[in-house]
């Protein structure tokens, strides 16, 4: 195939006002405009978004699966950010 | 269902395939284990990518040319509602076609790769979708039972330890249920119709019986890689678990229709709660899967055709998309 491939694009959708965008899949368009229009089609058929962001697979910067355990574990050993960590004497309430 | 075990032409793990450490395979496998899901750049033995590729390339193909058989009878639905209707429902098979190719990407497959496989016939897609809808009342037939069959299959796939495509498969199992009610739909109003009409409805059922039990694949006995796809949490429940779900489910509802099961050897049997059925034609199954069935050279003339023919229109836009991006950055 001679042809060129139209670009990957990742689509994130939010579901409705008040809440984030998530991601929804990927679609392949040639530029940013069809992009939107295709995850239109492809992604909220059914009424399942109120915005949508497209963005180019080849624009995300991704932490690196492989490195997983290293990367996180600098959050690994500080319990005390938790509440539970922390023993309230009898007595105290509301905290 | 869609990747009824096509896969007998698989080489065993091959050449390109890296040496692959035992204690990586066994931290895999215990992940797997654990149920948790795998996502698309961690570690995975090379035989369980091509698996997902294979069995997802599959599933996509046949949701895209499964688009045929319905499409045809667009232009003669009876009534507006009803081609409004299937309309969206085959618009939906599309998007199930696109879910399942962008899964297939994350495992480093290109999506031009998976067309261009297709449409040299060097991949498979359901045997299903070689059969003709000659009348109305398949329209319904497909619905209730093609439909009817896959959501059967696609349950336990939401389950599937690949992340990418078990989100598809929740996504597409939330649509599935509109097409099999649509088409059971058909089917009650042709059965409460006129004696012809019911006989119409009769017709379809005995020409898409048997064939969409053969969509759940080889017996047991025949299947070669269930083992390992079981293993890996890709397959959940055998081929003949499913198919025999179906049957169960299936059989009242045709009571319900009136309309009989082409299967004299049809029996319930109470000590096992299951219905018992006859002998599948394997030999047709094979038959179709080999490329001999009723329409396969239609389908993929078809497609080709398709692709061609949008050629123009995917060079138009991406010349249009280039032109842009020089203009904006000028
Ligand atoms: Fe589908
Ligand atoms: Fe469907």
């Amino acid at each position: 195939m001679s042809e060129k491939e139209w670009p990957l694009y990742e689509v994130f959708i939010r579901s409705k006002s008040g809440l984030s965008h998530r991601h929804a899949g990927s679609i392949h368009a040639a530029d940013d405009q069809m992009a939107l229009d295709a995850a239109r089609d492809t992604y909220t058929r059914r009424n399942e978004g109120v915005s949508i962001w497209v963005v180019r697979s080849s624009q995300i910067v991704a932490s690196d699966p492989a490195e997983t355990a290293a990367f996180f574990e600098p959050a690994e050993d500080k319990i005390y950010r938790h509440p539970t960590f922390y023993d309230m004497p009898d007595g105290v309430e509301n905290l | 269902m869609y990747t009824q075990g096509l896969d007998q032409k698989d080489k065993p793990a091959g050449a390109r395939q890296r040496a692959e450490a035992p204690e990586q395979a066994e931290a895999f496998q215990a992940r797997v284990d654990a149920e948790e899901k795998i996502e698309a750049k961690d570690w995975m033995p090379e035989a369980y990518r091509r698996t997902l590729i294979r069995q997802i390339s599959q599933h996509a193909h046949s949701e895209i040319i499964g688009m045929q058989p319905e499409g045809n009878w667009l232009t003669r639905a009876p009534t507006l509602k009803r081609k409004a209707i299937l309309l969206a429902k085959i618009q939906d098979e599309a998007g199930h076609g696109l879910y399942l190719y962008s899964a297939a990407e994350t495992l480093g497959v290109s999506r031009d790769q998976m067309v261009a496989e297709l449409l040299s016939g060097k991949a498979k897609y359901s045997s299903i979708f070689n059969y003709p809808a000659l009348t109305w009342a398949d329209i319904g037939a497909i619905g209730w039972l093609v439909d009817g069959a896959a959501i059967m299959n696609q349950i336990p796939l939401c389950r599937c330890s690949y992340g990418p495509y078990s989100r598809a498969m929740i996504r597409i199992c939330k649509e599935e249920s509109f097409h099999q009610r649509q088409g059971f739909d058909i089917l009650v109003a042709l059965c409460n119709g006129t004696d012809k009409q019911k006989a119409m409805a009769q017709d379809a059922l005995n020409r898409w019986w048997w064939p969409s039990l053969m969509m759940f694949g080889p017996s047991d006995k025949e299947s070669k890689h269930s083992a390992q796809s079981m293993a890996w949490k890709i397959k959940r429940f055998s081929n003949d678990e499913l198919r025999q779900k179906f049957i169960d489910v299936t059989v009242p509802q045709a009571e319900f229709l009136g309309l009989d099961m082409p299967d004299d050897e049809l029996e319930f049997d109470e000590s096992t709660g299951h219905y018992r059925h006859g002998e599948i034609d394997w030999q047709e199954f094979l038959d179709v899967l080999a490329g001999n069935g009723p329409c396969n050279r239609q389908r993929m003339a078809k497609r080709r055709k398709a692709h061609d023919d949008g050629a123009w229109v995917r060079e138009a836009a991406y010349a249009y998309a280039e032109k842009h991006a020089a203009k904006d950055a000028a």
